[in-house]
């Protein structure tokens, strides 16, 4: 056991070395690298919706009690159907399960982002900015409903914005940039915090410099 | 007849999901469970779909001998292997075929499914991530510094939001007296993330959302259709 997690180890040092040889410049290592990892994505993805989706959901109910469970021949048939976009002819037939699928999709999603996305957001922008007593919740308060009004308006794309209406839309993109920046300022931490990680595995589990 | 019966099945799933939500009793929220299920089995064979669709395109690839073709092999083993070590001794407390393979578990340490988990795709995946802490910096800086008033705001905003959650963020200003304490960039960081941050995130929430409400009411109405692909 100690031999194969050792040969893990090397396997892990293996990869990582291969993928950041990218930053001298493409090569063959890399190429392997990604292949691999687009292979054991994959794989792992399948592997997972069987044992999490499939068995449970289906196969196993199926098998446990086929009569009191026939109704799920129904999703199953449509399953069926939707592998047969894989050849030309019969690829009308995936039509079916996908126009239910967008169909389910659609309702749910309309009636989910109507709930939280829509009206749960306009109630928490309907705040009193002047509620509380300090300066700068105050101002932020009213950046927050100036911000939202600003942004929405930003996105109406029905008629052009000029003259004094692009003003709001001007300041919409304001705040949209701030918050691109916020996010993009997080995305770079999480990268950075996950360079750290493979640097600390090998010079630490590797190379057992650090420790 | 092969377009316009997928649309009323459409219509119908749609109009019925929507209708649950305003009669919340049989046998409307007993279809809406059913129907969410079968999604979930149909997805699951949509994947399958995916996968299918990837070891053809690769073995295309390598049967043609296109330019390196080698490296689509190497993906197309470790799917293999990846696939046939899942099926076989499964994952974690799932057993596959052959049960939870003690025998080979006690030599690995770990099940052969998660032993390339651990050894092989996570540091694959932590690796390509990571690496795009160097090309999103260096992208960042050469797109937008010093283009215009927009530009330097976000790139104003990254800096103090990643100074401000660092240890250097706390040391730069941590001088400053209680009544400047706003001005402390962690401080400064809390303040762009809890309102001018928040303020366009909602923006951007209600937008979207107003959009998948009116693209949900197309799908379901049949007037947006490219989904059966073949255009209009």
């Amino acid at each position: 056991m100690a031999i194969m997690t050792t040969i893990g180890i090397w396997v892990a040092a293996f990869f990582t070395l291969c993928i950041f040889s990218f930053l001298y410049k493409d090569n063959p290592f890399y190429k392997f690298a990604e292949q691999v990892f687009v292979g054991l994505s994959a794989a792992y993805w399948l592997v997972y919706i069987i044992y999490s989706i499939m068995i449970p959901n289906l196969f196993a109910k199926l098998s446990s009690d086929f009569s009191g469970n026939l109704i799920l021949l129904i999703p199953a048939a449509l399953g069926v159907m939707m592998l047969m976009r894989i050849h030309p002819k019969t690829e009308w037939i995936s039509r079916y399960p996908i126009s239910i699928m967008i169909g389910t999709t659609a309702g749910i999603s309309m009636l989910r982002y109507m709930k939280s996305d829509i009206l749960q957001q306009v109630t928490a922008t309907m705040i009193n900015p002047f509620a509380s007593g300090s300066v700068p919740v105050i101002i932020g308060n009213l950046l927050l409903i100036i911000g939202t009004i600003c942004g929405v308006y930003f996105f109406y794309f029905s008629k052009k914005q000029e003259g004094i209406s692009k003003w709001p839309s001007k300041v919409g993109i304001w705040f949209l940039m701030v918050s691109f920046g916020a996010t993009f300022g997080y995305t770079v931490m999480a990268r950075i915090s996950l360079l750290i990680g493979r640097l600390e595995f090998l010079l630490g589990d590797w190379l057992h410099i650090i420790k | 007849m092969k377009k316009s019966l997928p649309l009323i099945f459409a219509f119908l799933v749609g109009f019925v999901v929507l209708l649950s939500e305003f009669i919340p009793h049989r046998p409307f929220n007993q279809i809406v469970s059913t129907l969410e299920g079968w999604f979930m089995i149909i997805s699951g064979f949509a994947i399958l779909l995916g996968q299918i669709s990837l070891i053809r395109m690769n073995t295309y690839k390598i049967i043609h001998k296109v330019p390196n073709w080698q490296y689509n092999l190497a993906g197309l083993i470790s799917f293999a292997l990846m696939l046939s070590f899942g099926l076989l001794w499964g994952m974690r407390e799932t057993p596959g075929i052959l049960g939870h393979g003690e025998g080979i578990t006690a030599w690995l340490g770990l099940k052969p499914f998660d032993y390339l988990f651990e050894n092989a795709y996570l540091p694959l995946s932590a690796t390509l991530f990571s690496l795009l802490a160097f090309f999103i910096a260096s992208a960042a800086y050469r797109a937008f510094i010093i283009r215009g008033l927009e530009s330097n705001l976000l790139m104003i905003t990254a800096i103090i939001v990643i100074i401000g959650r660092t240890s250097i963020g706390t040391m730069l200003t941590g001088w400053l007296p209680e009544s400047l304490s706003f001005w402390h960039i962690p401080n400064l960081a809390d303040y762009i993330m809890e309102f001018p941050n928040t303020a366009a995130q909602r923006a951007i929430l209600i937008s979207a959302g107003l959009g998948i409400v009116g693209s949900s009411l197309r799908i379901i109405l049949g007037i947006e259709r490219t989904y059966l692909g073949g255009g209009k």
